[in-house]
């Protein structure tokens, strides 16, 4: 088999309307790994629905409440928003690590996520900035957290049919920050280890009053650990806090131990990660607000 | 018997020149722009988006053309390898090459050219590592790199001096 058919709709319901009529269809964001499963036989669709042609799907939009990633918007274009970087660090700094310059230019977060790789930069920066997914089907839309989209190594929560739009992230205020650490063998172009994302809130007094801490490349997918953002709201970000959040972590984390370390060595690891990164977002707040 | 291909009209411009093609729904660019356009320049390495070797423009944005499907460039504009030199005359990323001996077998060196030029559209005074960083995709076996952030580093100098 090879693709028999490639269609480019303008419209999220022509989208809709070129998916529904074959089963093997696949939808095509920036294609850096869709192209190399096909290359690779792990993927064979008859149909390629591109969806770069959409306005929606490759529209970065951001309000007084909100800012929204179209599911197809590469990564380049994201990091060269005028406010994006500055609002997200933490997500920026998640999808500057992904590939190369050349995959930057095609990648997206929408299909960073839909991959559902467990070690994916992206996903524990957007879970911990609480994205919701935009996610369109033919019963109508829905809207899902996106700790809850990824079910599993390669599977994500996507019926049949169904699209995943846009991700949607509340708008932080500016006493909120995030930071996205990883740890790779090599600078670039490789796959993380661990991963560690957190976004943290502080008053006026410097206490924490909101922070979600998320983890990856330490478990089937992505994880949001509630008990590591809980043992930080509260107090000063102080080392009793820090070390409760790495206990927690270390705690959620069930890696698996393969050529990129053994499970001990990432489960010590992420703990490092989320206290760092935990460092980076506040210093990110302080910087600002002396 | 496979059911034979339906082949695709692709209106696209390359290198500044309107341009057709057809190709398969499933063929890539890279394969394209050498079998059909005969534009040989772009090389292909690996094929799975880590070497760099068919970087090309698409509208302005540096990408493997090995992870592109032809149709989707339809109504964009592509720029390779053989549009960067103006007649006989190099860009300067290409002379700085030649003069600080950044290349040896010569397969990574469009996919260089392409992305360094690039890369100096984008930031005219790189530092080394923002050089070294943005060509972390750009794979070479030969040279050990240095050379080659050293020419353009060096182009990056000589096209701030013809810009001033």
């Amino acid at each position: 088999m090879a693709v028999q058919e490639f269609l480019s709709p303008t419209s999220l319901s022509e989208a809709q309307a070129a998916f529904d009529e074959n089963a093997a269809s696949s939808w095509l964001a920036g294609g850096t790994d869709l192209l190399v499963g096909i290359r690779l036989g792990a993927r064979d669709p008859a149909r390629v629905v591109d969806l770069k042609q959409i306005p929606e799907l490759t529209a970065i939009e951001i309000d007084d409440a909100s800012v929204r990633i179209g599911a197809a918007a590469s990564a380049f274009d994201v990091l060269q928003n005028s406010a994006v970087p500055t609002l997200f660090p933490g997500l920026a700094e998640a999808l500057d690590l992904i590939g190369s310059t050349q995959i930057q230019g095609r990648c997206s977060a929408g299909g960073n996520l839909c991959n559902a790789s467990p070690a994916a930069d992206s996903i524990p920066a957007l879970i911990a900035n609480a994205a919701q997914c935009r996610i369109l089907g033919p019963d109508g839309e829905r809207m899902l957290p996106v700790e809850d989209f990824v079910v599993g190594p390669n599977q994500n929560a996507l019926a049949p049919g169904e699209l995943l739009v846009e991700l949607l992230l509340p708008r932080p205020s500016g006493v909120t920050s995030d930071a996205y650490l990883r740890l790779t063998p090599r600078t670039e172009m490789d796959i993380a280890v661990a991963g560690a994302s957190v976004s943290i809130t502080l008053d006026d007094s410097r206490v924490c009053t909101a922070a979600r801490v998320a983890i990856g490349a330490v478990a089937p997918a992505a994880l949001l650990v509630e008990a590591a953002g809980d043992a930080l709201v509260g107090s000063q970000l102080d080392q009793v806090a820090i070390d409760a959040a790495v206990a927690a972590v270390r705690a959620a984390a069930k890696p698996i131990s393969d050529k990129r370390g053994t499970a001990e060595y990432r489960t010590h690891v992420v703990g490092v990660l989320v206290s760092r990164a935990i460092a980076r977002a506040q210093a990110r707040i302080t910087e600002t607000r002396p | 018997m496979n059911k034979p291909l339906n082949k695709m009209a692709v209106q696209t411009t390359v290198n500044g020149e309107s341009t057709a093609f057809l190709c398969s729904p499933g063929q890539v660019l890279s394969d394209v722009l050498r079998d059909e356009l005969e534009l040989i320049g772009t090389k292909i390495g690996c094929n799975t988006g880590d070497c760099g070797a068919c970087s090309v423009l698409v509208n302005d944005r540096l990408v493997c053309s090995c992870l592109v499907l032809a149709a989707e460039v339809e109504g964009q504009t592509v720029q390779t390898i053989e549009g960067i030199a103006k007649g006989g005359e190099l860009h300067p990323v290409q002379q700085k090459l030649l003069e600080h001996g950044g290349l040896q077998c010569g397969i990574c060196t469009p996919g260089i050219v392409v992305a360094a030029k690039a890369l100096l559209e984008h930031n005219p005074n790189p530092t080394e590592e923002q050089a070294r960083y943005w060509l972390a995709g750009n794979l070479c076996r030969c040279t050990g790199y240095d050379k080659i952030i050293r020419a353009v580093l060096d182009a990056a100098k000589t096209l701030r001096e013809e810009a001033a």
